[in-house]
């Protein structure tokens, strides 16, 4: 209302970017629930780790996150497909409220794990671009979105073709319809599970190394980070991939403009207010069938 | 409800009546008030997560709203301490059966509730962080005047009176749940809400008495906590914490019982505090151990221990 | 419609139709059930049988048509509220509150018309010696057989104090002798006058137990009359075995 038109156009842009690597983040959590259909509550925690890793890797190896990105991915493929395999797998024994629990406990752990090792300081930290801006007509970009940006649409497109043309990617979509039907023919179902919890774990250490050079970090930084993951996928339609990565766009909007209208402090309500309104209006609906 | 049924709350409020007159150690006596403030924030919690089966993660909303309204009316309006608790419960209450009643009338259960009432909490955490009337980001601060007529007490002895007091009025109201149609009604619908539909039970209902019962107990909680500590902000009063402290000690000491929350909070203080004293002070290092002993409790339910024993001899 | 005439209906059905989607799954369904019988209602799998049930009982809502409950139009009505009106049903699969005794479980339905639980215990205790399960009331209902699950869903519907009882197959999956113990429990509740509509597949208790027996097929009603009457009509025998199975059976009896 009282802004110019092009301080709007950049809160847009702006808001495009970092919505895209805010449906990176969702892309995990809803993998997760398309396959396995629980809630991860331990999404948040596992970004905040990503992110702690993408840190050192800086910090003391002095990799520029960009680079770290996929031995980070690899590496936190395999701490998912443990924790699923190990933790989540044996302690839920299948019921809902007991995944949500060992989830919800898991997230208490990894995060005050954080705390005792890094402290409550927020970290940040330097790399030459972390500032550099990109003109785009009359608005100015930042450049690690930009990146950001454009490696989330990498890594849907690599998901893609993972999915469709694989016998692994093949294996859980026929876990993820019918999970039965799918042991029956020999997959094995367990192992698919932490695969695709795994993938969803890997999708976090890419969005870590994109977050960090414009983020600072800090043991609870996942939870803000996690509830909006959540609206994404509400709004997306859990287990939807397409949903999430276009939630994430919405969402990096609505935040940026209710920012710019509300001020910081008050932006994050328009987030959830979005994510109750859906879970109250539409449940079922967005949830699919299994709601 | 009997004598009989009675005595293990009646031996509870001895123990802790005669606490103050062997410990005088205030660092003893702030963790057994601390804990004491949880147990009933729990105790709150049970009557909805144990015995209704409605496992909310953002209680904190009830404890926050408790907190606030009994302070803001003291320090803002300039009521009397006792009104101003009194008030918190009933707006706690309140404010748990509006949630209730859009969370439940869209028929929202397992995980879409527990996401939708952290949502919750989360959203009244930013209003009061942004708030003038809960003195924003800075908190809120309620004068001392250690009087018996403020509700503040000189002596924690006589504070770890009031809690415990507190604490066994909100056993013996969950024992009168427990006994009675409301709470044979919940129960029944925690176990299976077509059956229970189709015995009579209006399943609505039945929720909203009880999210309004256990918003108004863990409210009351919330006072309390702004009555000993006479400070709140938006971190302390609405912060994830409480719905964490809030839902764990039942999980650990027997959900849908009527000692669970009060016998898991106990249990998990008291380790925490045994953490610390072997760990010495590393940050949320007894927040880990919680994380743990969360995930143990689920994987092996203490119920199940007996059987598990008996088959490992075997 | 009333309840004024000789044989008055405690249920009627009228022209009730429920689509889910494309799919017509109880298509203009109209029947009565006496006050004081016990009425059968049969036909082949995936005829509509207990979605007809979930109809009347308040689980679902019709697409169209009337539900009558003592003269009382109840379409549309929310199962608990019918429950308090005096209408109980069985489920066909059966929902247990699994962590609870049996004592406790029919007190749940006891509670709809007592307050105290010392009462409602009591008529817990009067309702499992009805329906045989007096020795096992402090055993988990978890812990029963399929048969002891089966009485336990017919012992907390009798504690609601019905009028109407609807049992969703009660003796599915229960071996010979069991259904013959199950017979005169049947039988027993509606001597204490309450009207029992039944769901039910063991055509021998059906011919045993029903004055009457309405058959769906497809949705539709399409036989209604004595046991005895309706297994002999050739659309029942046709919607049962397949088409032309009547003259089949009709040719093969006269070579």
């Amino acid at each position: 209302m009282g802004f110019p038109p092009d301080i709007i156009l950049e809160a847009v842009l702006n808001g495009l970017l970092t919505g895209a690597v805010y449906g990176l983040v969702a892309l995990g959590l809803t993998l997760v629930y398309g396959v396995l259909h629980i809630i991860n509550f331990a999404h948040g925690a596992l970004l905040t780790a990503a992110m702690y890793a993408a840190y050192v890797a800086r910090t003391a190896l002095g990799i520029d996150p960009y680079i770290a990105a996929l031995p980070l991915a690899a590496l936190f493929f395999l701490l998912g497909y443990a924790i699923q395999r190990l933790v989540i797998g044996p302690a839920s024994r299948g019921r809902d409220e007991n995944i949500l629990l060992v989830t919800l406990g898991l997230s208490i752990i990894i995060e005050n794990l954080m705390l005792a090792v890094f402290r409550s300081d927020t970290r940040s930290i330097d790399v030459p671009y972390a500032m550099e801006v990109v003109e785009f007509g009359p608005a100015l970009l930042s450049y690690p979105r930009l990146v950001g940006f454009g490696a989330t649409f990498l890594v849907g497109i690599a998901l893609f073709v993972l999915m469709r043309f694989t016998a692994t990617g093949k294996a859980i979509r026929a876990v993820a319809k019918e999970r039965t039907g799918a042991a029956l023919v020999g997959i094995d179902v367990a192992h698919i599970y932490a695969v695709t919890f795994g993938i969803g774990t890997a999708c976090l250490a890419i969005s870590a190394a994109l977050l960090l050079p414009s983020f600072y970090v800090s043991p609870r930084v996942g939870n803000a980070f996690v509830l909006v993951a959540f609206t994404i996928v509400v709004l997306g339609g859990m287990g939807s991939v397409v949903g999430a990565l276009l939630g994430g766009l919405v969402i990096g909007v609505v935040e940026s403009l209710s920012g710019l209208y509300l001020g910081e402090s008050l932006g994050q309500i328009g987030i959830f207010l979005i994510f109750i309104l859906v879970l109250l209006v539409r449940p079922t609906g967005l949830f699919g069938a299994r709601a | 409800m009997t004598a009989r049924d009675l005595l293990p709350i009646a031996a509870f409020a001895l123990l802790a009546a005669c606490v103050p007159l062997f410990v005088t150690s205030n660092v003893v006596l702030n963790f057994l008030v601390f804990t004491l403030i949880i147990a009933l924030a729990a105790q709150g919690w049970n009557l909805l997560g144990g015995y209704g089966g409605q496992y909310s993660f953002g209680h904190a909303a009830f404890f926050g709203t408790g907190a606030y309204l009994t302070a803001i009316l003291q320090v803002r309006y300039g009521m009397n301490a006792y009104p101003a608790f009194a008030a918190g419960i009933a707006l706690a209450a309140l404010v748990g059966l509006a949630i209730g009643f859009m969370a439940f009338r869209s028929g929202l259960r397992g995980s879409y509730f527990a996401l939708v009432t952290l949502a919750f909490a989360e959203v009244f955490r930013v209003l009061a962080n942004a708030s003038e009337v809960t003195g924003g980001a800075a908190g809120i601060l309620i004068r001392l005047q250690a009087n018996p007529a403020n509700f503040q007490f000189a002596e924690r002895g006589t504070f770890l009176w009031v809690a415990a007091a507190l604490v066994t009025l909100a056993l013996v109201a969950t024992l009168a749940l427990e006994r009675s149609r409301l709470g044979a009604q919940l129960v029944a619908v925690r176990e299976n809400e077509a059956a229970a539909q189709a015995l009579g039970v209006d399943v609505l209902a039945v929720k909203l008495r009880a999210i309004a019962l256990s918003a108004g107990m863990t409210g009351a909680a919330g006072g309390l906590y702004a009555q000993y500590f006479l400070y709140l902000d938006s971190t302390i009063a609405y912060g994830t914490w409480i719905s964490v402290e809030a839902l764990l000690a039942p999980i650990v000491g027997g959900a849908g019982t009527v000692f669970g929350p009060l016998l898991g909070a106990v249990i998990l203080h008291g380790l925490a505090e045994a953490t610390k004293s072997i760990a010495g002070r590393i940050p949320g290092i007894d927040l880990v151990v919680f994380g743990i002993v969360l995930i143990l409790v689920v994987r092996f339910p203490p119920r199940d221990i007996p059987g598990l024993l008996k088959r490992w001899r075997r | 419609m009333t309840g004024t005439g000789p044989d008055p209906a405690i249920l009627a059905v009228r022209g009730v139709t429920k689509r889910f989607g494309g799919l017509v799954a109880v298509n203009d369904a109209t029947f009565d059930v006496a006050q004081g019988s016990i009425t059968g209602l049969i036909g082949p799998n995936g005829a509509g049988k207990t979605t007809l049930f979930a109809l009347v009982a308040g689980f679902e809502t019709p697409s169209s048509g009337l539900v009558l409950l003592e003269g009382e139009d109840i379409t549309g009505r929310k199962p608990h509220h019918l429950a308090r009106m005096g209408l109980a049903r069985t489920f066909q699969i059966v929902q247990p509150f699994a962590g609870l005794s049996v004592r406790e479980n029919i007190a749940v339905g006891a509670f709809l018309r007592e307050t105290r639980r010392s009462a409602a215990l009591a008529v817990a205790e009067e309702i499992a010696a009805r329906v045989g399960l007096a020795d096992q009331l402090d055993k988990p209902a978890a812990a029963l057989t399929v048969a002891g699950r089966k009485r336990l869903e017919v012992a907390r519907a009798l504690a609601t104090r019905p009028k109407l009882l609807l049992l969703d197959e009660v003796l599915a999956g229960l071996n010979p002798s069991e259904v013959r113990d199950i017979v005169p429990v049947v039988r027993a509740i509606r001597e204490s006058g309450v009207t029992v509509l039944m769901i039910e597949h063991v055509m021998q208790a059906v011919m045993n137990l029903c004055e009457r027996v309405h058959v769906l097929a497809q949705g539709r009603i399409i036989c209604s009359g004595t046991p005895a009457d309706v297994v002999a009509a050739p659309q029942v025998v046709e919607a049962y075995l397949g088409h032309g199975a009547a003259a089949r059976l009709q040719g093969g009896a006269h070579a």
